[in-house]
This record gives C-alpha cells, structure tokens and sequence, in this order.
C-alpha cells in the first residue's frame, strides 16, 4: 500500500508536502515558489494548481490569500502553433 | 522575516547570478558577514529570464577565456553546490549565412582553437547531421562546439543561495538599496528601505540596473539596458541537442533538460527601455525566424513568452573590479546577453580581487578604464545587438 500523497500539480507532479517543504526552506513569495516547485508552470499554465498553491501559501504564512498575491500570467494563456503565428494556414 | 544586519564586509546589491554567485565564492573563501541585496525575488532580473545558454565560441579573447573556465566550473557545479543545475553539454551550433559570416567565422575559431577552446567550421551536411530537422537550402556553413551547453538559471541561482547561507552569507530579498554612503573617497555604509548597514565594500551587481546604482555615488558608467525578448515552447521528449544560434536571424533555439523549448529573437532597432511588458511582433517574428531554419517547428506551439532586460555595454564585455574615486565599490556588471556563461568564472576572480586587493590577470581587460580608449574591439556573438 501506498501512503495516499495530495498531488496539487498534476502535470509536474508536485504533492502538497514538497510545497510545504518549499515554504519552510524560504520560498515565501508565490513567484519564488512556483518555480521551485515546478507548479503553474507546466502544460496547463497553472489552470488547475494555482489556487491551490496560494491556498497553501496563504494557510503556513498565516495570511490572506490576496495578501501571497496572483502570480503573473505570462502570455499566451492558450498555446498557439509556430506556423499559425507565422501567418500559415495549417490543417 | 530576516533581520537587516548593522555590520557587513561587504553588501552585495543584486541577487542575480553574478551577485549570488559572488556571495557564494566569498563564503567558501572564509569570508563571514556576506549580505545580498534584492529588491524583488531571487532572478527577478535577467539570470531568471534567459534560457542558461553556455557557449564558448565567442569573438573576443578575454570574453571566451572567462567562458572557458566557466564550463569548467559549470561542469562539477551541481556537485559542488549539492544542487542540480540540469547542466547539459549538448554542444552550441552557430549558422553562417552569409559569406561575411563565413569568412568571420573562420577567423573566430582560429582565436578560440589558439585559447583552447575545441570548435570548429563544419559543412552544412555535417550541421544537419548534428540537427536533422535544419534547413539547409541557404545554410552557407556552420561552427560548432561540443562543451557548450544550456543549463537550468534558476538553479544555477538556488543552488548558490543555499550554499552561500549554508556558509553564514544573508540574503534578503525584497530589500531595496537606495543609497550608498561615501566619506573621505571610501565606501562606509549601504541604504536600504529597511535601514541601513555599514560595510567597507560594497558591490555593484544590480544587472540592468546597474548605472543607477553608480550615479548614487557620483561614478558613471556607459551601460543601457535593452529589452530582450523570448518564448517558451511546448515541452517535448529531447530531439535538439545542441543550442542553435543564427546571428543572421537574431534566433537562439535550445532544448533544456527538462524538454522545453526555449526560443528567442533580437530587434535591433529598439531603444534602451525597462518596459517588460512583451510586444505584440514579438512572436510572429520569432516563428518566421525558427521555420526558416527549422521547417518542421510549425507544428509546434508557444506555450508563454517574456521579456528580460540586457544589461549592455558599449564592446559587450562587462565591467569589472574596482573603480577609480571610490575605494570599496566594486563594479560586477554589464554582463549583456552572456551573463549566464561569463559570470561563473568571473566572481571566483572578483572574489579573489576582495580578498587579496589585487587585480588578477584575467580581470584586467574588464576595467571601467577601457572607454577611455578611442578605439574598442566589440563581442560580436550576442543574438540581436549590431
Ligand atoms: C532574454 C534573455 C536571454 C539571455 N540569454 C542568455 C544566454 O543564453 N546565456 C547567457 O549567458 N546569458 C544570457 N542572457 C544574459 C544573462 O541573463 C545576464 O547577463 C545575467 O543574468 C546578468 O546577471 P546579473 O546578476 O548581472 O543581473 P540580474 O539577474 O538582472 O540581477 C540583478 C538584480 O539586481 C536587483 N537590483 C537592481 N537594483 C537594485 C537595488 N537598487 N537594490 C536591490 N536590488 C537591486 C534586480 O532586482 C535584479 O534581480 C540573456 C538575457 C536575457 C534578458
């Protein structure tokens, strides 16, 4: 059996425990944090992990969630083809 | 919440590679009171927006030796700081595309052969073997260089930070230096939004920043910054293995260990500017650039893109050491678009300028002195500069 782990990211499998971990080494900032933990910044950009990674955030610094912030979304949000920016038609 | 320190040896402004890198070699030198200064979150600047790009085929002497001994130090890093920095010795191919770039470099690695760096001028046919997917209906030639590499910037920076405060150094972020205290010609304390700490030495490593931080003390320094722009694409199993490099297209495209795909496109016309908001021509320029030279990347999609700043100056070399005027302020930067590989070997040797008061060989081409001089050679391998 093993011990049921609470995956907050799922595409860079990222547990809550990792996150945690991160806080207490000194990754206090959401910018800081999503980098060293790897969440938000994979395939879905964060769609799934982020409010759960400021949840976290906010609960083990004891403040409001406004207060750890909205990590900076770098555009595009939805990924678009190479060719299609270039001015392409593709099927 | 750390607590402002009243006395340092010395105060770091800027938590990038070059500073954190600094505060590192100092405190595996036995140096004790190291504070870091960062106003934002560590690589904030541009050693948290480029793509770690390690590249010894360089034009300029004294650039490709500090590059030289960077992969050297690059290669056992992770190791030595007990972090992995995801250094990937995938080699860095350069393409030339026009005759001009043929002829320039073949002279180039003839200077980088002679300071024992192994590259070298290969046919087309050989690039797209080392990189099938190139197109070569108008690839004249190419160099190439198996012990480039990319490496993972964030962990290049983490993995000093813990190191360096393993070893007693302090680094605060969110703290902003505002000013720097100058008596009798010598450095006596730093200003911060949270107070102020004395120390004799202070070092100016706030990046694109950097002139700011000097005009607090009366020095002027010629670097601008310079908006420099790059986008990430969907990460694949690995198929790239070297970093591609086209002068003539201001692109850079390389594959990190981790399967992204970082690519990036110059304008040489754009003004000196702090602006990080992205462009919108930015992408359709950068994917016209990457399937001329890679067709089959069109199927490919942009996942985000941002902007980082450039710290430039005028011969794209960077300023370091000592100034004339101020005793104790020490200049570690305008490391421009070669930060990430020149800045490695660079704060052993700064390092070892605190410690000793001597200027070690390798620094003297990296004074500020130099633009007095009327005539300077120029690094020409930066994507997207003149
Ligand atoms: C898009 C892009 C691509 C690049 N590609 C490559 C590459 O492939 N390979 C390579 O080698 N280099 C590359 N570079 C260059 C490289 O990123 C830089 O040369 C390097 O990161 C500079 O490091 P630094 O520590 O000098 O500056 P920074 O990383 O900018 O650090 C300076 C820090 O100082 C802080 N600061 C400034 N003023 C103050 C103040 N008053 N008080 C407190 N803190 C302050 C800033 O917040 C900043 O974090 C690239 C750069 C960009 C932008």
């Amino acid at each position: 059996m093993t011990v049921a782990k609470k995956i907050v990211c799922r595409c860079e499998d990222v547990t809550e425990e990792e996150i945690i971990d991160a806080i207490k080494q000194g990754y206090t900032d959401i910018e800081s944090l999503k980098r060293y933990t790897g969440t938000v910044t994979g395939p879905c950009q964060g769609k799934t992990c982020l409010s759960h990674v400021i949840a976290i955030l906010a609960r083990e610094l004891g403040k409001g969630k406004d207060e750890v912030g909205v990590t900076r979304q770098r555009p595009p949000v939805k990924p678009i083809l190479l060719g299609v920016l270039a001015g392409e038609a593709i099927e | 919440m750390r607590q402002l320190n009243e006395n340092a040896d010395v105060v770091i402004i800027g938590g990038g590679v070059v500073g954190l890198g600094l505060a590192y070699r100092l405190s595996e030198k036995g140096m004790k009171n190291v504070v870091v200064l960062e106003r934002g979150y560590i690589g904030s600047g541009a050693s948290g927006r480029n793509p770690g790009g390690i590249r010894q085929q360089l034009s300029l002497g004294e650039n490709i030796i500090l590059a030289r001994e960077s992969v050297k130090i690059y290669a056992r890093l992770s190791g030595e700081l007990n972090f992995n920095i995801m250094f990937r010795q995938g080699g860095y191919l350069i393409l030339a595309f026009t005759e001009r770039e043929v002829e320039q470099f073949k002279k180039n690695v003839k200077l980088q052969n002679s300071l024992e760096v192994r590259s070298r001028t290969i046919r087309p046919k050989e690039a797209k073997e080392i990189v099938p997917m190139l197109a070569t209906d108008k690839l004249l030639g190419a160099t190439y260089c198996s012990t480039d590499g990319i490496l993972y910037p964030y962990a290049v920076l983490w993995g000093y930070a813990q190191a360096a405060e393993r070893m007693g150094a302090k680094i605060l972020t969110f703290t902003d230096a505002k000013g720097i205290k100058v008596e009798g010609g010598e450095v006596k304390a730093v200003v911060t939004d949270k107070g102020e700490i004395k120390t004799p030495v202070v070092i100016n490593a706030a990046g694109a920043h950097a002139a700011e931080v000097a005009s607090m003390v009366g020095v002027e320094l010629p670097n601008k910054p310079y908006r420099h722009e790059i986008a990430v694409i969907e990460p694949l199993k690995p198929f790239l293995d070297p970093m591609v490099l086209s002068l003539h297209h201001t692109l850079y495209v390389g594959q990190m260990m981790r399967g992204e795909v970082l690519a990036g496109v110059g304008n040489l016309d754009e003004p000196p500017s702090h602006e990080l908001r992205a462009s919108a021509d930015f992408l359709p320029k950068l994917a016209r650039a990457i399937i001329e030279v890679m067709p089959q990347f069109r199927h490919l999609a942009v996942m985000r893109q941002w902007v980082g700043i450039r710290d430039m100056t005028p011969d794209g070399k960077p300023i370091l050491g000592e100034v004339e005027g101020v005793r104790g302020l020490i200049q570690a930067n305008g490391f421009g678009g070669l930060g990430m590989m020149l800045s490695a070997s660079a704060v052993k040797l700064l390092a070892e300028l605190i410690l000793t008061g001597k200027t070690p060989k390798m620094l003297e081409p990296f004074s500020l002195a130099r633009f007095r001089e009327e005539k300077l050679d120029k690094e020409m391998y930066i994507a997207g500069v003149h």
